[in-house]
């Protein structure tokens, strides 16, 4: 297991896509917004929260569809699939990957990014702390979403239309714990919900996942 | 007997004509795929043992 | 004799040929009735005025909307459980017929609001619970077009329907805690003290069983549909392979 997750992230890294690309777009979102909005600081501060959450999305749907691509055009899905390894634990790894690869750099740009929005200082904390609770969620969700997709040519486009309305939920809770903390109100709530459908997520949607990519290798 | 809509009358209206409307297309679609499908369903049928 | 029994194509396509032509006639009935009643012979609402009539399509379609997905999962359900085509088949020939319920009951929602709360559309709770159903049911509607193999088709969709059934329930309540809404609570509910007066109530029963009849017929309609698609399909293949 930790032998394909080292394999995972080696290729990544050397293929360059995946930290690099979601980043960049997360980045240019972010600069997007006050061009969109306009450059008033007390309207940007306050949707601050809101615009890293969605650009954190985004940016991390953009590479879903990396995760069993390439796996799937050389083969070595199939042969993942004959491996001791139980799908389970397989599909799981892939979303670990995925998160470390993608998840993971979007956390810890975000507060950077957050300049650029002036966000409140008392947002920065929660910004952080909430996205680094639900970008796993993101990934588990995406993971499952890429599997559903993965044998299709134009899978691009119908794996967007299938997994963000799998997002609402954890955009939802991500997005408020982000405003309240921002705001200076409690958080413990969605908090509390955010944290709940991650692990809910991390526990069970890898058996739909295994079940889906099963389907689609047979 | 048309009842009085009074300042509500677009809403009302506009309502049930789109419902109306939407509920027709859906059937006379339905009808249509259903009547082609069959169609070329009795097509292959007969094809296949004529020649089976 | 067992429900089972319809499972079997060839069967399920005789015994709805024979109902076929009741149930459509019966849902024409109840829907003319029903929208005539209330259109011509119900008063007004002392507060809602006219608008009042637009419930006789609002209410229905919102109920059907969500008993669709219902009826998919079920199907869904039936299908992974029990590996019957006729299950899976009836899964997709729900989903438009869900998905056009939808949007009606958006539709009318919106145009009821605008002159009660003076808004096309607000970030209502129950308002933005069936814009997310509608994504739900246009994923799930992509996702069966887009997949060639029909089995694999109704493996993935049926997969899909379940953990969106868990997703859409989710949201359904991070929604809730997200806003506080301006729609009335249910008018539907057995509790009489916050249920509709009987004036309205009773012309609004014969249109919820005249969109009950009507999903009905539709589905065994487009379920044969399906299955004579199918079978065009693999007819065709077995041609092509001698």
């Amino acid at each position: 297991m930790i032998a394909l997750l080292l394999r995972d992230l080696r290729l990544a890294v050397r293929a360059g896509g995946g930290f690099g690309l979601g980043l960049a777009f997360f980045l240019i979102v972010t600069v997007l917004i006050p061009f969109g909005v306009g450059p008033e600081t007390g309207l940007l501060s306050r949707i601050a929260p809101g615009v890293l959450w969605i650009g954190a999305l985004l940016a991390c749907l953009l590479s879903l569809d990396r995760i069993f691509a390439l796996d799937w055009e050389d083969g070595s899905l199939d042969l993942l699939a004959t491996a001791p390894l139980p799908m389970e634990g397989i599909v799981t790894i892939k979303a670990l990957a995925h998160w470390i690869t993608t998840g993971l750099p979007l956390v810890l740009a975000a507060p950077a990014l957050g300049v650029l929005l002036s966000l409140p200082p008392s947002g920065y904390l929660w910004v952080l702390v909430s996205l680094a609770l639900g970008t796993p969620a993101l990934s588990v969700i995406g993971t499952f979403g890429a599997a559903l997709t993965v044998g299709l040519k134009r899978g691009g486009l119908l794996l967007s239309i299938l997994v963000l309305p799998l997002y609402v939920p954890t955009l939802i809770f991500g997005a408020e714990v982000a405003r309240r903390g921002a705001e200076g109100l409690a958080v413990q709530t969605p908090l509390l919900m955010l944290a709940g459908i991650s692990f809910g997520t991390l526990a069970l949607l890898p058996f739909a996942s295994a079940a889906v990519l099963r389907i689609n290798l047979r | 007997m048309m009842p009085d809509l009074g300042k509500y009358a677009f809403a009302v209206l506009a309502s049930y004509g789109v419902s109306l409307g939407l509920i027709i297309v859906l059937v006379s679609l339905s009808l249509r795929r259903a009547r082609r499908v069959r169609a070329e369903l009795d097509k292959v049928e007969e094809r296949v043992k004529r020649h089976g | 004799m067992s429900i089972w029994e319809y499972a079997n194509p060839v069967k399920f396509i005789r015994t709805t040929d024979r109902i076929l032509p009741w149930v459509s006639v019966a849902a024409v009935l109840c829907l003319v009735t029903g929208l005539v009643w209330g259109y011509f012979f119900t008063p007004d609402d002392y507060r809602q005025g006219a608008t009042v009539k637009i419930i006789y399509l609002h209410v229905p379609a919102a109920l059907m909307a969500i008993n669709a997905w219902i009826m998919m999962l079920v199907a869904s359900l039936i299908w992974i459980v029990r590996r019957h085509h006729v299950s899976a088949l009836a899964a997709r020939a729900a989903a438009p017929v869900g998905a056009i319920f939808t949007v009606i009951a958006l539709a009318t929602g919106a145009l009821w609001g605008q002159p009660m709360w003076g808004t096309w559309w607000a970030w209502d709770p129950r308002l933005t619970s069936f814009l997310i159903l509608f994504l739900f049911y246009l994923g799930y509607m992509a996702l069966w077009s887009a997949i060639e193999n029909d089995d694999t088709a109704a493996d993935l969709t049926s997969i899909l329907c379940l953990v969106g059934s868990v997703f859409a329930l989710l949201s359904r309540y991070a929604v809730l805690f997200w806003n506080q809404g301006l729609h009335q609570g249910a008018s539907l509910s057995l509790d009489k003290e916050e249920n509709v007066a009987d004036v309205f109530w009773y012309p609004l029963l014969v249109c919820i069983a005249g969109f009950v009849l009507l999903f009905v017929a539709l589905v065994f309609l487009r379920t044969q549909t399906e299955i004579r698609a199918r079978r065009t399909r693999a007819l065709l293949a077995r041609e092509s392979r001698t």
